[in-house]
């Protein structure tokens, strides 16, 4: 079996069948992030641009040692040294890019679609590394890989995803893949933040936080962005805290051997409290050593199935 | 000089409605419209200029009240003379430019440059829409009545809405006084901030921020009361949702003079057609959803809108090819709006004499002119091929602009011919 797709834009492209493989492939990869000498040849030859339009340091430094541990050449552009800021459009920028022959394209943009419109444009691979509030498709799929491994599987579990859905592409994607993996999706956050017509991607809207996270297996939660207080999302972090923060006693509703999740980074008594973020069940740390492995899996799978996607 | 129009069915409503006459014209003129088997008179011993018009449909010639010619200022996008090669392509004798282009239409020299050139032109009639506030800025009033003067027909904030409420209720104190009515674009800022699709599920689903209906509509009523206040005359350019049609019939039946249009893309598509991120979708006010697209659809037949406009916003790839929340509002119209208006007919929604009063009758009745087929009147005439089958194809188009999210709709029927003023301006090439 192979991975038929040229590139990876979000999730909701993927089938069950392809996540699985990818799920698969990074538990294999895994393995050689825990060996002395933590690098294969697999990608030797290769060259990889990590291209992210928005800050991003966690991501892009996951990816960078992923793509260094199979051997690939990687080369980082950010906003400051790309030609972006003067005006020229993106789609000059990435054929810029291409006419150096890259085989993998990964980028973030701040504008939701601009995967898309650059996969469209472009012969090499494109893997998303979160395109503005659309999808954040290889986040999703080290969370997934994080439940499976610490659940032994998706399908069938209640997985409570609690904070501002409206502007989370790691919401959108984790609706999408869980859901689509078999898992109940439950989401809670202030009015200002569920967006209209959440529902159709196959979550449910929970009231509160108390009935969101009731029997819940996985409870995962999203950071509450200061700088989005401009949009008068919600009055005040101390309020938010009150009304949306993880505590444990609101962990206590959740099932005996819940786990904890957030895609980082955290505020700590915000969204959630310090106990329940060092907590024995929170494997917070878990998905950053998981988002390694996982986006190997993405470069060894889209490099190989890349000579069987026709390109116009 | 005589002309004389064979065979034609002619669709004025009013006036001549679904009968087969022959149109004779003299001088630019309509001078009768006489049984097809008449003679002309022995006396008449100009030579007479026969068009045979046989299986087509004679309608007064179309007018769009709401179109962007992109000159002065823009004119990579739309030139005065593109834009109106296009108009009388797509049937339209008479368009009216909206006021943003650059510099804006807020003063007497834009609006005679804009005259003139048109003049120099000798395609369609290019009726100037004026900037209610100066640079529409939405602070002071522009001179209105020193561009009506120059040939201004109407005044408008297209693009740029004017967000307080008592300026806008001067305005239309002040222009009621002149005759002249004003074109609101309908929408709070405030609530459209930084969406740039129909707010909804597929926004929802493609994570790109929407403009709720309630942005239009709340406009819309405070319109609505404005001109209710003032007895001004409102026309609400490109109405697309349900909850405006319901204000405007509201309004309509309170006694307020108020107008309304929408544009072919209203009626025809849904927010689904954004679903690939294609910015030629994107325009302002936005696609909706299919219930709205019935209520306009509704709003057409009961009268509640009574004109179909274009909105044409030509644009230049650099400002469609980008990323979507990036990428410019708005799609070309004049090319297609016939073609699309006619599925109405087809689908037995309009009668086509409703049709014509909704693309003809009724802007002719908003600017004041009388544009029946009848002896006196200016021959602006629209010859339709009711049976021309084709494809939309933005490579033919005689618009700079190929934003349009019809590419490859099968339609049918199209201008055949279009005259203005008794000259063949656009003919159908065979
Ligand atoms: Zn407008």
């Amino acid at each position: 079996m192979r991975f038929e797709h040229k590139d990876l834009l979000d999730i909701s492209s993927l089938s069950p069948q392809d996540i699985t493989m990818i799920l698969d492939t990074a538990e294999g990869m895994k393995e050689i992030n825990k060996r002395p000498v933590k690098k294969v040849p697999t990608l030797r030859g290769k060259t990889i641009v990590l291209f992210f339009q928005e800050p991003s340091t966690r991501t892009k430094l996951s990816f960078d040692i992923a793509a260094k541990r199979l051997s690939a050449d990687v080369i980082s552009i950010s906003t400051g040294s790309s030609s972006i800021v003067k005006g020229e459009t993106l789609i000059d920028t990435v054929k810029n890019l291409e006419s150096m022959s890259p085989d993998i394209i990964v980028m973030r943009h701040s504008s939701s679609g601009a995967a898309q419109l650059i996969a469209r444009k472009l012969a090499p691979s494109v893997v998303n590394a979160g395109d503005g509030l659309h999808a954040h498709p290889t986040q999703s799929l080290l969370d997934m890989m994080t439940v499976r491994e610490k659940k032994g599987k998706i399908e069938g579990l209640k997985i409570a995803i609690i904070g501002d859905i409206a502007h989370s592409r790691v919401a959108r994607s984790n609706i999408n893949g869980f859901t689509k993996m078999g898992a109940t999706v439950n989401v809670t956050a202030p009015g200002t933040m569920i967006p209209k017509g959440i529902e159709t991607l196959g979550c449910h809207v929970a009231p509160d936080i108390e009935s969101c996270v009731e029997d819940a297996d996985v409870v995962m939660m999203l950071r509450i962005q200061k700088e989005r207080q401009e949009n008068i999302l919600f009055p005040s972090e101390r309020e938010y805290a009150s009304l949306f923060g993880l505590t444990r006693e609101r962990l206590a509703r959740a099932r005996m051997d819940a786990i904890v999740m957030h895609p980082g980074p955290m505020n700590r008594g915000v969204e959630i409290a310090n106990i329940v973020a060092d907590g024995e069940r929170s494997v917070i740390l878990e998905q950053v050593t998981n988002g390694v492995a996982l986006r190997m899996a993405v470069f060894y799978l889209v490099a190989g199935g890349k000579k069987y996607a026709d390109k116009d | 000089m005589l002309t004389r129009i064979k065979g034609a069915k002619i669709v004025d409503p009013g006036n001549v409605d679904g009968d087969y006459k022959d149109i004779i014209i003299r001088d630019g003129l309509i001078d009768a419209l006489v049984e097809p088997d008449k003679e002309l008179d022995a006396t008449d011993t100009d030579e007479i200029k026969e068009i045979d018009a046989t299986g087509m449909i004679a309608v007064p010639g179309l007018i769009d009240l709401h179109v962007h010619l992109r000159e002065p200022g823009h004119e990579y996008k739309e030139t005065i003379e593109t834009g109106a090669r296009a108009a009388v392509r797509g049937g339209f004798t008479t368009i009216c430019p909206m006021p943003n282009t650059s510099p804006v239409n807020d003063n007497s020299q834009v609006t005679a440059y804009i005259v003139n050139k048109a003049r120099d032109l000798g395609l369609c009639r290019i009726l100037p829409v004026g900037a209610i506030t100066r640079g529409l800025e939405g602070d002071t009033l522009a001179e209105y009545g020193d561009m009506k003067q120059k040939g201004m027909v109407a005044i408008s904030d297209d693009g740029r809405p004017v967000a307080d409420a008592r300026v806008m209720r001067r305005a239309m104190e002040y222009a009621n006084g002149l005759g002249l009515p004003v074109i609101s674009h309908s929408e709070d800022l405030s609530l459209a901030r930084e969406g740039s699709m129909n707010e909804g599920i597929t926004a929802t689903r493609l994570g790109i921020k929407g403009i709720p209906n309630a942005a239009e509509s709340t406009m819309v009523m405070r319109e609505i009361a404005l001109a209710e206040l003032t007895g001004a005359r409102v026309h609400i350019a490109h109405v697309s949702c349900e909850e405006s049609v319901d204000a405007i019939r509201h309004g309509k039946a309170r006694g307020v003079k108020v107008t309304a249009e929408t544009a072919p893309h209203y009626f025809t598509l849904t927010d689904e057609a954004v679903a690939q991120y294609d910015t030629h979708a994107k325009m302002n006010p936005p696609l909706r959803t299919e219930k709205d697209r019935q209520a306009i659809i509704e709003g057409l037949v009961d009268g509640t809108l009574d004109i179909i406009a274009t909105d044409h916003a030509p644009h230049s790839p650099l400002e469609k090819e980008v990323e979507f929340d990036r990428a410019a509002f708005g799609i070309v119209g004049l090319e297609t709006s016939l073609a699309l208006s006619l599925e109405l007919v087809q689908e037995e929604k309009l009668s086509l004499s409703r049709l014509i009063e909704k693309m003809s009758k009724n802007p002719a009745a908003i600017l004041g002119i009388d544009n029946d087929l009848k002896p006196g009147n200016p021959a602006d005439i629209t010859l339709i091929d009711p049976e021309a089958y084709h494809t939309i194809d933005p490579d033919t188009f005689f618009s700079k602009g190929v934003n349009t999210p019809f590419v490859g709709f099968n339609v049918k029927g199209e201008a055949w011919m279009t005259l203005v003023q008794g000259r063949v301006v656009f003919e159908k090439e065979l």
